[in-house]
């Protein structure tokens, strides 16, 4: 059994929180670039480059690419031969939260409770998802997730005869709703299979894979390929005012189902799309 | 593409002068005000209670910033999404507003007030915020304090880059951008 002290996850996601929040992902910052060179309308290659600035101002100031610094999700993959010491996983995860909201100047966005709504004033708790794997290592993705897109995220519970026609029609169509509310250009998670609760998670997953990551599965590949070009079609545009780069990704997680099943979940992201893993 | 220089608090008649789709940028005193600090201003409407600041001409933007850093003005500050404040925006337009600034669509009521009254809805790049807290020189606080980020301030600004998304006449560059783009394929 291989031990990991509490202390350490604190520390680690003290600062993923920070980093995360300040500098984009490679993955992202490239794609965003990419799609600035191809952009062949003039007013989405400007909003292109505006966004491009905004996120060498964050990094050189050490500031925020987004004031909203989000509810800040966690996925932990805990290897059954590790374990942790000198304090609770969770409790080490949303301390980790607190230091890093309170001490990095992020935005505290969580209310304790979604009806009475009274602010926590540390951003925390986080939500946190874990998952036992092999081996004795524990990786942390921490990906603070933005309310604009969030809010434009959808899910379905299709019968089996809705078919891959259905979900790829959902899918455009959930895209086509948000227009420019969550921030465009985005990147689409997509969830199918599973269960009701489980179809969303895996297109949270899907949201916080890299957007230059394709599915392992040449079928699921191809469609996110097929998806992504469907979706830039719309001329929905950076921030909505038209142009080729709606999407930066759109990425596909997929679970086997029940007989009677096809749930489909469509998270969106935007283009502040944070995740920062680190193993321990 | 022109850019216009408009300075805020913007008349009803600057107002209707602008077209969806002008690039403007922005100078002057803007307010923040998001979902909680809108709320208690149309509570305090309601009771017949005179408004924090002058609404007359003024110009509200929907943001939450995060927390300044030591030696900065504001901490970064794009916008939030618009149609949350869309139930609070007709009364405020009826009180004298001229003008929102946030991200995505509004509600016909929205749009109703501001073909009435002349008002109009800027959209800044959401997402932004670090680029767009460099235009921001000062931040004075107005009320609502124990809101936190969602607190009203009093913002100078300069040279604020925002775009005309839906005019005095209910043109909406969300339709007609996405139109075009299309057409010239
Ligand atoms: S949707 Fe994303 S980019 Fe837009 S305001 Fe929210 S976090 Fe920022």
């Amino acid at each position: 059994m291989r031990e990991i002290q509490a202390s350490s996850i604190t520390d680690k996601v003290r600062e993923m929180c920070i980093s995360a929040n300040v500098v984009l992902p490679g993955d992202v910052s490239a794609r965003i670039k990419a799609c600035h060179d191809s952009e062949p309308w003039p007013g989405a290659k400007d909003t292109l480059a505006k966004l491009i600035e905004n996120m060498n101002i964050a990094r050189e100031d050490s500031v925020p690419i987004c004031q909203d610094t989000g509810l800040t999700w966690v996925g932990v993959e805990l290897g059954q031969d590790a374990h942790v010491v000198g304090g609770g996983l969770y409790d080490a995860i949303n301390e980790g939260v607190r230091r890093g909201y309170v001490e990095g100047y992020l935005r505290k966005s969580v209310v304790a409770d979604p009806l009475r709504r009274k602010n926590t004033g540390d951003n925390t708790p986080a939500v946190i998802s874990v998952e036992i794997v092999p081996g004795d290592k524990l990786a942390i993705t921490v990906g603070p997730k933005g309310a604009g897109s969030e809010n434009m995220s959808r899910i379905a519970m299709f019968p089996p005869s809705k078919g891959e026609k259905g979900v790829k029609e959902f899918v455009v169509e959930s895209v086509a709703i948000a227009g420019p509310n969550p921030c465009p250009p985005i990147v689409v998670g997509v969830g199918i299979g599973g269960t009701f609760d489980k179809v969303a998670l895996l297109a949270k997953k899907a949201v916080m894979r890299p957007v230059d990551v394709r599915s392992g599965d040449p079928y699921y590949a191809a469609m996110e390929a097929e998806l992504l070009d469907r979706v830039n079609a719309l001329g929905i545009g950076p921030q909505g005012f038209g142009g080729k780069t709606t999407a930066l990704a759109v990425n596909i997680e997929t679970w086997p189902t029940h007989i009677a099943c096809l749930p489909v979940a469509v998270n969106i992201n935007c283009h502040v799309a944070r995740h920062v893993t680190a193993v321990l | 593409m022109s850019v216009k220089n408009v300075t805020a608090p913007i008349t009803r008649d600057v107002a209707r002068s602008l077209r969806a789709g002008d690039a403007v940028l922005l100078s002057g005193y803007i307010y923040t005000a998001r979902d909680a600090a809108h709320a208690r201003l149309i509570e305090l409407d309601a009771k017949g209670g005179a408004m924090p600041f002058e609404i007359k001409d003024s110009v509200i933007y929907y943001v939450g910033p995060t927390p300044a850093k030591p030696g900065h003005v504001i901490g970064s500050a794009g916008p939030t999404t618009s149609y949350r404040m869309d139930a609070y925006a007709p009364r405020l337009i009826e009180l004298g507003m001229t003008g929102m600034i946030g991200k995505g669509k509004r509600s016909q009521e929205v749009v109703d007030s501001m073909k009435k009254y002349g008002a109009v809805y800027f959209g800044a790049i959401g997402g932004a915020a670090a680029l767009i807290a460099k235009r921001i020189t000062a931040c004075e606080p107005v009320c609502y304090e124990d809101l936190g980020a969602e607190a009203i301030n009093r913002l100078t600004v300069k040279d604020f880059p925002v775009t005309v998304v839906i005019d005095s006449l209910g043109n909406n560059l969300y339709e007609t951008g996405v139109k075009e783009y299309l057409a010239g394929l």
